[in-house]
């Protein structure tokens, strides 16, 4: 079930894979944006060059998540999906799953603007990679729970962001914190530390959401 | 247990006597104990700021514990008392937020610092802000008691971090507090304080909750047209 929910969300993402441009342009404006606010000095925007990825992918999460039940709300979808003989949990790991590859696309394709904007090159692109995952992982879980929620309420631009916001700040702190020892170096091999605790975030929160995302939907 | 009609006449005495205590500990505090080694009178917001931690962190457990019990048993009763749990929780955290930074300001020489146990207890006191929101955006009543709950246990998860972040992390502010670190002509202050605002929360969750439970009921309600009462 886990798969065949999995799929249909990839399916669903590919279908609108346009709508993802628009999004990684969102993020890419916001990096300029950051850019400006700080102003043009170089090393400034090196030694914060993690903080603004990291803020610039948590502005488009919300876009990308606001989004992700879009499908489910149309002709009462998610009735006929929670009616099948099936745990709703698979529906929401699946969810949470495309959210999650989509969010590490979106970070690994704002990495080369990162760097061109902000002179913050790095040659440790595996481990910036994995740090990505991790934290967009922390990012997903929630997101997609409260996704579900705000699909069906009147506000949900608002009401996303405003809830999500304060879960992830561990994870932005962690996140932030292990890409900028990966780009300004790390001679303490302090990375290791700021992974694990990202790592124990990303697993209390999938296991605690998956499990309340039956209570979230049911009618 | 609900009979709104009657003056409820518990949660007032608990109040009273929240009231008493807090008074009788403050003059202590502020009259009585003597003066820091260190810091000298700045000390004193101790006897508030311990005690308001303390009894913040209480509600906001209660109020994850309010939340599952309602998920399990789906009891008004319970949704009312999270509300309040919540509500409770959120002013005593922004109270303590409050204290906190007049301690900070001649002491760190700054209102606010990022160090972990801050950065903690802000992001708690905006997650159950949040919750609230949630709470006032649904309009439906059964929804917007579960996914608050759900919401609430999801945010509850940051209370224990709150508590242990000094122990864990190389944090600015000062370790728990306990009998053992604590001179004796401080800890009555402090322990009559925490009992004070202990009462003084209490019957503030009672009062707010039977406030919601009203609302709840009003809602509920059918017009006064088809039978119901207004």
């Amino acid at each position: 079930m886990l798969t065949a929910a999995l799929r249909k969300e990839l399916l669903l993402q590919w279908r609108s894979r346009a709508q993802f441009m628009a999004v990684f342009v969102f993020g890419a404006a916001a990096l300029l944006l950051f850019s400006f606010a700080v102003g043009p000095v170089a090393e400034m925007l090196r030694q914060f060059s993690a903080g603004f990825l990291w803020l610039g992918l948590l502005l488009s999460s919300t876009l990308t998540l606001a989004e992700s039940f879009h499908a489910e709300m149309e002709n009462r979808a998610m009735e006929g999906l929670l009616l099948l003989p099936s745990n709703p949990r698979a529906l929401y790991y699946g969810k949470a799953v495309a959210n999650w590859l989509q969010l590490i696309l979106l970070g690994i394709a704002l990495i080369p603007v990162m760097v061109v904007l902000y002179d913050a090159g790095t040659t440790r692109i595996p481990l910036l990679i994995l740090v990505i995952a991790l934290g967009t992982a922390g990012l997903s879980a929630p997101g997609t729970l409260y996704a579900a929620m705000t699909a069906q309420v009147r506000s949900k631009q608002t009401l996303l962001p405003l809830l999500l916001f304060p879960l992830i700040v561990p994870a932005l702190l962690a996140s932030v914190k292990a890409t900028s020892l990966i780009i300004l170096g790390d001679p303490m091999d302090q990375v290791r530390s700021w992974i694990v605790l990202l790592a124990s975030f990303d697993a209390i929160y999938w296991s605690l959401c998956g499990l309340l995302f039956g209570k979230v939907v049911e009618e | 247990m609900n009979d709104n009609n009657r003056f409820p006449r518990l949660p007032w005495i608990i109040l009273a006597i929240g009231v008493v205590l807090l008074a009788v500990g403050s003059y202590i505090g502020l009259f009585v104990a003597p003066p820091e080694m260190l810091m000298g009178q700045v000390q004193r917001i101790m006897y508030v700021h311990v005690p308001t931690a303390w009894n913040a962190l209480l509600a906001l457990t209660f109020a994850f514990v309010c939340a599952v019990i309602f998920l399990f048993r789906s009891d008004w009763k319970w949704d009312a008392r999270m509300e309040a749990a919540i509500e409770v929780g959120v002013v005593l955290g922004f109270l303590l937020c409050c204290q906190g930074s007049i301690w900070a300001k001649p002491t760190w020489g700054v209102w606010w610092d990022w160090d972990p146990r801050l950065t903690t207890t802000a992001v708690l006191v905006f997650a159950f802000l949040g919750i609230l929101a949630l709470r006032k955006f649904v309009e439906d009543p059964v929804r917007r008691a579960i996914w608050s709950a759900v919401a609430t246990i999801i945010a509850s998860v940051d209370v224990p971090i709150v508590y242990y972040s000094v122990r864990w992390w190389n944090s600015l502010h000062q370790l728990q507090s306990s009998p053992s670190t604590v001179s004796r002509q401080f800890w009555l202050p402090l322990r009559v304080n925490a009992f004070g605002i202990l009462f003084l929360m209490t019957a503030f969750i009672m009062l707010r909750a039977r406030v919601a439970s009203m609302r709840l009921k009003h809602e509920l309600a059918p017009p006064p047209a088809l039978g119901g009462t207004v």
